[in-house]
């Protein structure tokens, strides 16, 4: 029975959650599940994992848009049926995996995903984002549909892996490099242990739409969500209850915006993009680490973005001249010290630059030790 | 030729990057989408943001299905004249499954499931996990969640203040560093907090991360309120052969990683033995080494040598608490809480944990206060107390510097109630 829309609690299902993950793996995977012995990357993109079985799985990893239409996912099944037995597998990444039981099987694969292209001449399938280069940046909804971002994000993505194209699909770098994109602060894209971040952040603080904002807004709701108190309650000329804020406080956060539609802080030229370094998450030699700000802003440049563009292929490519093997970005700057990572990249260092928000002091340096 | 003329965003079919226009483009051609327009008029209103350089998207309002708080974000566009395919545009996020495997017949049935209700537009995935279906209408809602329920068995995931839907690494499905079964885990536990994860009752979001070894591949350290990440307690493996056929060459360092560019022969003393972080390790030029006892498990070295070194056979996870982007308070990393656990079904000892945890923040969290700020408003002793764990050095970095104490009363010989005139006797003002 389909839907009744006049009876809608009928034959109601809820709370089933997500399908069984052992429903979907394919066969090679369900049979040395918890088996495998070791893996080897056998050209950039390209894996096996090996079972102690003596079972093989070759894994083809593509970058894939994490904007995708139906039409794109179908093309995905039907490479997958035609090669792979109808399984295929996405990464957290938004990279896709074809997996076949064969060497045999490989080369077909690879040669089909080589093949397809857009009519406009994009690859549709590129293939990499193994080892010690960049793989797939993950971000956020951006212009294309979210409400408080500050930038794009496809957009910003796309022009951004077109210029890192040849480290997708190479490994040159001396360790995997992560780029992530959070078009803004609330970070859905959780940018802030990235090896190169790029974030939307805002530079005008918000403006009040007053005669609509008690109606739309719970003020205290409003002024509570500042987090350094910069919104106080205020009257219009028509006396009308509103809100006011201080300026000089406002940090552009946009947690305000978040809470009440009536104070909107996106501008043209107010908003744009923050570049931050040195983050990661694998517990590798060193520890997890934040990223940090190194350019505090670039200004919106649609289409392509190309002065964000140009920042971050030069910080790869200084990082990747200057760092030893198996240094990632962030341990290579500590190591060589950040006033050298400045004069290497040729980056100019300004105030903006020092932290001076809750945690600012753990940032500033305590010692003589310095570099000239 | 599309509905409206997309100079800049032509722009973005240029380079070899797969073009998500390109994309879009073929979906408003061929696509058989219920809201026909919507694939032209998000390219539309796209189009616009690139000139204005201002997004053209509102605020939510409150949609979703009967009975569930979060699952459906709502979305309008500001220009709905203009651009009438996207008007209404609210995003519907399907529960992923662990790990992100599917059968092909499950994904067309997903395509022919969302052009009927939908823009036929996706997210192949949100941040947090989901399987994103981008673009629909209200009274699209209901048919879709009843279709997607009755014909596909399969359920919306989290939004709001609620237990967002967890997500795993790949795990042991095609990974030797698995120290536990990340799927399984990642899966029992959505079931079974499907109320939390459906019905907000949270002071804000809380997130399960699931990894399964220090990698961390799902960045459950950078991005979970709860994050559970694979470790063993005893000691690697070694196969003493591999470690020596590394050194002669005939295998390559890191599984290949490093193979497009020539950084000379593999010197197992510079590559391994000196960057591991406490100095465990030692290579006589015929065995290696590893004071097991004194490793703090961070991958490097079976990172390095892979057919070589294997994961203990000791097996758990540690539990970190805390994590979250930096709305509001800045930034954090989830805490070691509990350094070890044994992480097997059903999982109780961790639903134990989770539960306190729980309990305390929904009593004590403020509105949009994540429960990494809640442990710092409130201490990590107070949280300790209700999680009935004890103090560890390994939970700190180092001890505190400052001597500010927040003694206990009943810590203190004879407690706090003194007498001042008994004091004045032999202290005189």
């Amino acid at each position: 029975m389909p839907y009744d829309p006049s009876d809608p609690l009928k034959d109601r299902i809820t709370d089933i959650g997500p399908r069984y993950y052992k429903e979907f793996v394919p066969p090679v995977i369900e049979k040395n599940y918890g088996k495998w012995l070791y893996h080897d990357i056998l050209e950039p993109g390209v894996l096996v994992h090996v079972s102690e079985t003596g079972d093989e799985v070759y894994t083809v990893r593509v970058g894939g848009c994490r904007l995708m239409s139906v039409e794109h996912i179908r093309e995905i099944c039907d490479i997958a049926d035609k090669h792979c037995g109808g399984y295929v597998r996405f990464t957290t990444r938004n990279n896709i995996e074809f997996m076949v039981d064969g060497k045999d099987k490989l080369k077909p694969l690879v040669d089909d995903l080589k093949s397809r292209k857009f009519p406009a001449g994009s690859n549709k399938f590129p293939i990499g984002g193994t080892g010690a280069g960049v793989t797939n940046i993950v971000h956020t909804q951006g212009w294309a549909h979210c409400h408080t971002p500050a930038i794009d994000a496809s957009g910003v993505v796309k022009a951004v892996m077109d210029g890192v194209y040849d480290d997708f699909g190479s490994m040159r770098l001396p360790a995997p490099v992560r780029i992530s994109l959070a078009c803004c602060l609330n970070m859905c894209g959780a940018v802030h242990c990235s090896d190169i971040a790029i974030l939307g952040i805002h530079r005008k603080p918000p403006m009040i739409d007053s005669e609509w904002i008690d109606k739309l807004c719970e003020l205290p709701l409003a002024i509570a969500a500042c987090p350094t108190a910069a919104i106080k309650p205020a009257k219009t000329a028509s006396g009308l209850k509103a809100l006011e804020v201080n300026a000089d406080r406002c940090m552009f956060c946009g947690n305000c915006y978040t809470m009440c539609a009536a104070m909107p802080l996106a501008d043209d030229v107010g908003s744009g993009v923050a570049i931050l370094v040195g983050g990661k998450l694998s517990n590798r030699m060193s520890k997890p680490k934040f990223s940090k700000v190194v350019i505090p802003f670039i200004p919106n440049e649609p289409p392509r973005w190309p002065t964000t563009v140009e920042a971050v292929k030069n910080i790869l490519d200084v990082y990747a001249k200057d760092a030893k093997k198996y240094e990632r970005l962030g341990d290579w700057a500590a190591r060589i010290g950040w006033e050298r990572f400045f004069e290497k990249t040729n980056l100019p260092f300004s105030h903006h630059l020092i932290d001076d928000y809750r945690f600012a002091y753990t940032t500033w340096r305590q010692s003589t030790q310095a570099k000239f | 030729m599309g509905k409206h003329k997309t100079p800049m965003l032509d722009e973005l079919e240029k380079g070899p990057w797969p073009s998500f226009v390109s994309d879009i483009k073929q979906q408003a051609e061929k696509g058989k989408q219920v809201l026909k327009e919507a694939p032209d008029d998000l390219l539309g209103v796209l189009e616009l943001s690139f000139e204005d350089r201002v997004t053209h998207w509102k605020h939510g309002g409150i949609v979703g299905v009967f009975g569930y708080g979060g699952g459906i974000i709502g979305r309008y566009c500001d220009q709905p004249q203009k651009f009438p395919g996207v008007a209404h545009f609210h995003t519907v996020r399907v529960n992923q499954p662990a790990s992100k495997f599917y059968t092909t017949k499950f994904l067309r049935s997903m395509c022919d499931l969302w052009e009927s209700h939908g823009s036929g537009l996706t997210n192949m995935h949100g941040s947090t996990g989901d399987l994103v279906l981008l673009g629909t209408t209200t009274d699209h809602l209901e048919p879709l969640f009843f279709d997607m329920t009755h014909e596909m068995n399969q359920d919306l995931g989290g939004s709001g203040s609620n237990l967002r839907t967890p997500a795993c690494c790949l795990g042991r499905a095609r990974c030797q560093f698995a120290c536990y079964d990340t799927q399984e885990a990642c899966y029992q536990m959505t079931m079974e907090y499907q109320d939390e994860l459906h019905r907000p009752a949270f002071p804000y979001k809380f997130k399960f991360k699931f990894d399964g070894c220090p990698n961390g591949c799902v960045a459950s350290i950078a991005r979970s309120d709860m994050s559970v990440i694979g470790l063993w307690r005893d000691n690697i493996r070694i196969d003493q052969a591999a470690v020596k056929a590394y050194v002669g060459g005939e295998l390559k360092p890191n599984a290949g990683a490093h193979a497009s560019r020539d950084w000379g022969k593999f010197d197992i003393n510079k590559e391994v033995i000196n960057l591991c972080p406490t100095g465990c390790m030692a290579w006589d030029g015929s065995k290696l080494d590893i004071n097991d006892k004194e490793c703090v498990k961070c991958m490097h070295c079976l990172n390095t040598m892979p057919r070589a070194l294997r994961i203990g056979v000791d097996t758990g996870a540690a539990v970190l608490f805390g994590a979250k982007a930096p709305i509001l308070e800045g930034a954090q990393m989830s805490t070691l809480t509990v350094p070890f656990m044994k992480v097997e079904a059903p999982f109780e000892e961790l639903k134990e944990l989770i539960e306190k945890v729980w309990d305390w923040w929904m009593e004590e969290g403020k509105n949009r206060e994540r429960l990494g700020e809640l442990i710092q408003r409130k201490s990590w002793q107070e949280f300790l107390r209700v999680i009935e764990k004890d103090p560890d050095p390994r939970m700190v970095d180092e001890p505190r510097s400052n001597p500010y104490i927040f003694w206990k009363e009943e810590e203190v010989e004879g407690g706090w109630t003194r007498d001042i005139n008994a004091y004045r006797e032999k202290h005189p003002r």
